[in-house]
């Protein structure tokens, strides 16, 4: 086989009639991202363009905004609101790895020993999607409140007292603490953990398991070896849908915490609503934005699941 | 798990399996000797591959032991049984490179030095320059190669091989029946090899086993399983076999005399499965290739002592080596003949009055009791 054509000098006088596509069909590609491309455009690429240009303006409400390619903005913002920013990720990240911890052992379960509860069982992971995001965080607020069943037990173990010395609640409180914020994250960002999860483990072939046991590897070395290198692709993918947005989140600390803990979401929606200040907040979302960027690159580096999928 | 160690036959002692109310594996018992090439043959369902994942210990039995040499290893966890499996799709690790494929067994074990080995079993199954690819870069007989050296390199004391060939093309499936008793013959492990291929199960093991709906119908030598069917499972489901009902004349002496559509034949009464009793009722078997075909007109060349039976030729392929004829005959309507195609006889043609004889030690006997067509179909499925 040879890649290269015949020469197009090539005496051909019965040349087969050459079927190309029509002109329509060839567009048809298009067609079909037309939508798709017209509403990134207008609702992603436009508003990424302007808040770009509002992070390097100066002025006031008053006086109006002007470009004045003023990037100290930036420098000043994050040197400011850097424990906002630091905490974010404190809070994104723990609330990740607890979601790892709550969702890869029901993903297991419901991939390999559900049987035929294994849909019914995916409903209710994505049952708390029927309600609004805001109302759960709120019920959230109800179940930790001081006194409430849950803190009282809490209390009564001793939890509280291992919480309050890591600095993580104060006295015999849960709301207005580190942990009623990543226990809202956990909470709402967890179906995101374990879809991803989910669907990973399922594609593994349970023939591998009995191949690792028939070669003398326990059910733990198997679950080390085998079956937890190959759900990667969904550990990257899970940790990344509940990092991202549990970064930016902003209600469970509006809602659970208090003025100490206030993460960069927070922030960035008061500087825009109350303080006006817009090229500060655009320019936290551009340095959030990098930060989470550069994270997960060199995550997805490090992880490499590149052979996997 | 170590040369040394390894030794003693397989096993089995009542062994069975239920699921629910479902018998996949009647109470069975059977002896693999050491060292040999032993095939478990049968259509699917039939209980074979049940019988070795109990062995392996990826199926618990519902009763009965199983033992290698003098260990009962029935309650043993597979990581735990001196026995690897080479799986029906192989199940090779997709995120380890065929070297640590390979190595995985050993690795487990704690054996720290393992390249030298490695090296050697894929050099055993001519692999050695993939050791760095990932199995879904190989093609599917080299991850058969794979699957086989990552289960040889433990020195098992069993080999469990679970339909290793089946999806594998039929030229490659031939090259590796040969190459598979090429290491068998070379490591002198106990080869257990469940197949629904008969001729596979013929050309590589030294035992057979037919098994049928949780049983096993018979066991034996190739040969001897061809040659002297012991049910009708068997004869139809290992080859083609011709079975004529006949009446018995007579079964006093070393020979038996039946009659089928007024047509006697003769055969030895040492290779009748069941006593056969004057007035009752025989199946009389032959296989299509012990059979000649001659004209009608020359039916007095015909060698006197031999079974004869007249026929029309319903039906003709030419299949290159031999041409398989299908003669329409009083004593049977569908009678299946293979001729080899030394001289072509240009009047065995569709339609033309035939007469078929056969040697008469060429012919077994079976229970008439039984059904005729047992294992018929599953012959179609499995060629």
């Amino acid at each position: 086989m040879t890649a290269t054509a015949a020469p197009p000098e090539a005496p051909a006088p019965a040349e087969p009639p050459v079927h190309r596509p029509s002109l329509r069909k060839r567009l048809v590609p298009y067609w079909l991202l037309l939508p798709g491309i017209l509403w990134l455009l207008v609702f992603f690429v436009l508003p990424m363009a302007y808040q770009a240009s509002t992070s390097v303006q100066t002025g006031s409400l008053e006086e109006g905004f002007e470009v004045t390619w003023h990037f100290r903005t930036y420098w000043d913002a994050l040197a400011e609101y850097y424990p906002q920013f630091l905490r974010s990720l404190l809070y994104a990240g723990t609330a990740t790895l607890l979601c790892l911890l709550l969702g890869y052992p029901l993903a297991y379960l419901i991939a390999f020993k559900a049987g035929r509860w294994r849909n019914l069982l995916l409903v209710l992971v994505i049952a708390p999607f029927f309600t609004s995001f805001l109302i759960r965080t709120l019920a959230w607020k109800t179940i930790l409140a001081d006194g409430g069943p849950v803190v009282a037990v809490l209390n009564s173990v001793g939890f509280l007292d291992v919480t309050s010395w890591l600095g993580l609640t104060q006295g015999e409180r849960v709301l207005a603490t580190p942990l009623a914020v990543v226990c809202g994250l956990t909470y709402n960002f967890l179906p995101f953990m374990i879809l991803p999860l989910y669907t990973s483990l399922e594609r593994i072939d349970a023939r591998l398991h009995e191949a690792a046991g028939d070669l003398y590897a326990t059910p733990a070395t198997t679950f080390r070896k085998v079956t937890f290198p190959l759900s990667m692709p969904g550990v990257v993918s899970g940790t990344l849908l509940t990092f991202i947005p549990a970064s930016g989140d902003y209600v469970n600390a509006e809602l659970l915490g208090s003025t100490d803990t206030r993460m960069i979401g927070n922030v960035i929606q008061s500087q825009y609503l109350r303080i006006l200040d817009y090229p500060t907040a655009a320019a936290l979302s551009f340095i959030l934005m990098a930060a989470v960027l550069v994270m997960v690159t060199i995550y997805i580096r490090r992880a490499g699941t590149e052979d996997l999928v | 798990m170590t040369d040394k160690t390894a030794g003693g036959d397989v096993r089995l002692a009542g062994i069975s399996k239920h699921y629910g109310t479902f018998t996949a594996v009647h109470p069975l018992d059977l002896t693999i000797p050491q060292g040999s090439f032993f095939a478990l043959l049968g259509a699917s369902g039939c209980g074979k591959t049940t019988t070795l994942r109990m062995i392996a210990g990826l199926e618990e039995p519902s009763t009965g032991t199983v033992h290698l040499g003098d260990r009962d290893v029935t309650q043993l966890p597979p990581y735990k049984r001196p026995v690897n499996t080479v799986f029906q799709s192989y199940a090779l690790f997709p995120h380890l490179s065929i070297f640590e494929n390979v190595a995985f067994g050993l690795r487990r074990r704690g054996i720290k030095s393992v390249k030298k080995q490695v090296e050697d079993m894929l050099e055993l199954v001519e692999l050695g320059q993939f050791a760095q690819r990932k199995p879904h870069q190989l093609s599917g007989g080299q991850q058969q190669r794979v699957a086989v050296a990552r289960a040889l390199i433990n020195h098992p004391q069993v080999l469990l091989l679970d339909e290793p060939l089946g999806a594998l093309d039929l030229k490659l499936r031939r090259q590796m029946q040969l190459e598979l008793k090429r290491i068998q013959t070379e490591v002198g492990i106990t080869f257990v090899h469940v197949t629904h291929d008969q001729e596979e199960a013929m050309t590589m093991a030294d035992t057979v086993a037919v098994m049928n709906g949780g049983r096993v119908e018979q066991l034996g030598a190739p040969a001897e399983l061809y040659e002297n069917p012991r049910t009708t499972f068997v004869a139809n489901f290992l080859g083609t076999s011709n079975l004529i009902e006949a009446e018995v004349l007579e079964a006093g002496g070393d020979d038996v005399t039946v009659a089928s559509a007024g047509t006697k034949l003769r055969l030895p009464r040492a290779r009748c499965s069941t006593a056969p009793k004057a007035g009752g009722r025989l199946l009389v078997g032959v296989r299509p290739e012990k059979i000649s075909l001659v004209p009608a007109a020359e039916e007095g060349s015909v060698a006197a002592g031999r079974n004869k039976v007249p026929g029309r030729i319903a039906d003709s392929s030419f299949i290159g080596v031999s041409t398989q004829f299908v003669v329409d005959s009083p004593v049977c309507p569908e009678l299946e003949v293979y001729v080899q195609n030394i001289e072509r006889d240009d009047r065995l043609v569709p339609g033309a009055e035939v007469v078929l004889h056969w040697n008469p030690e060429h012919t077994f006997g079976l229970d008439a009791a039984q059904d005729i067509d047992a294992g018929v179909e599953t012959v179609e499925e499995g060629a």
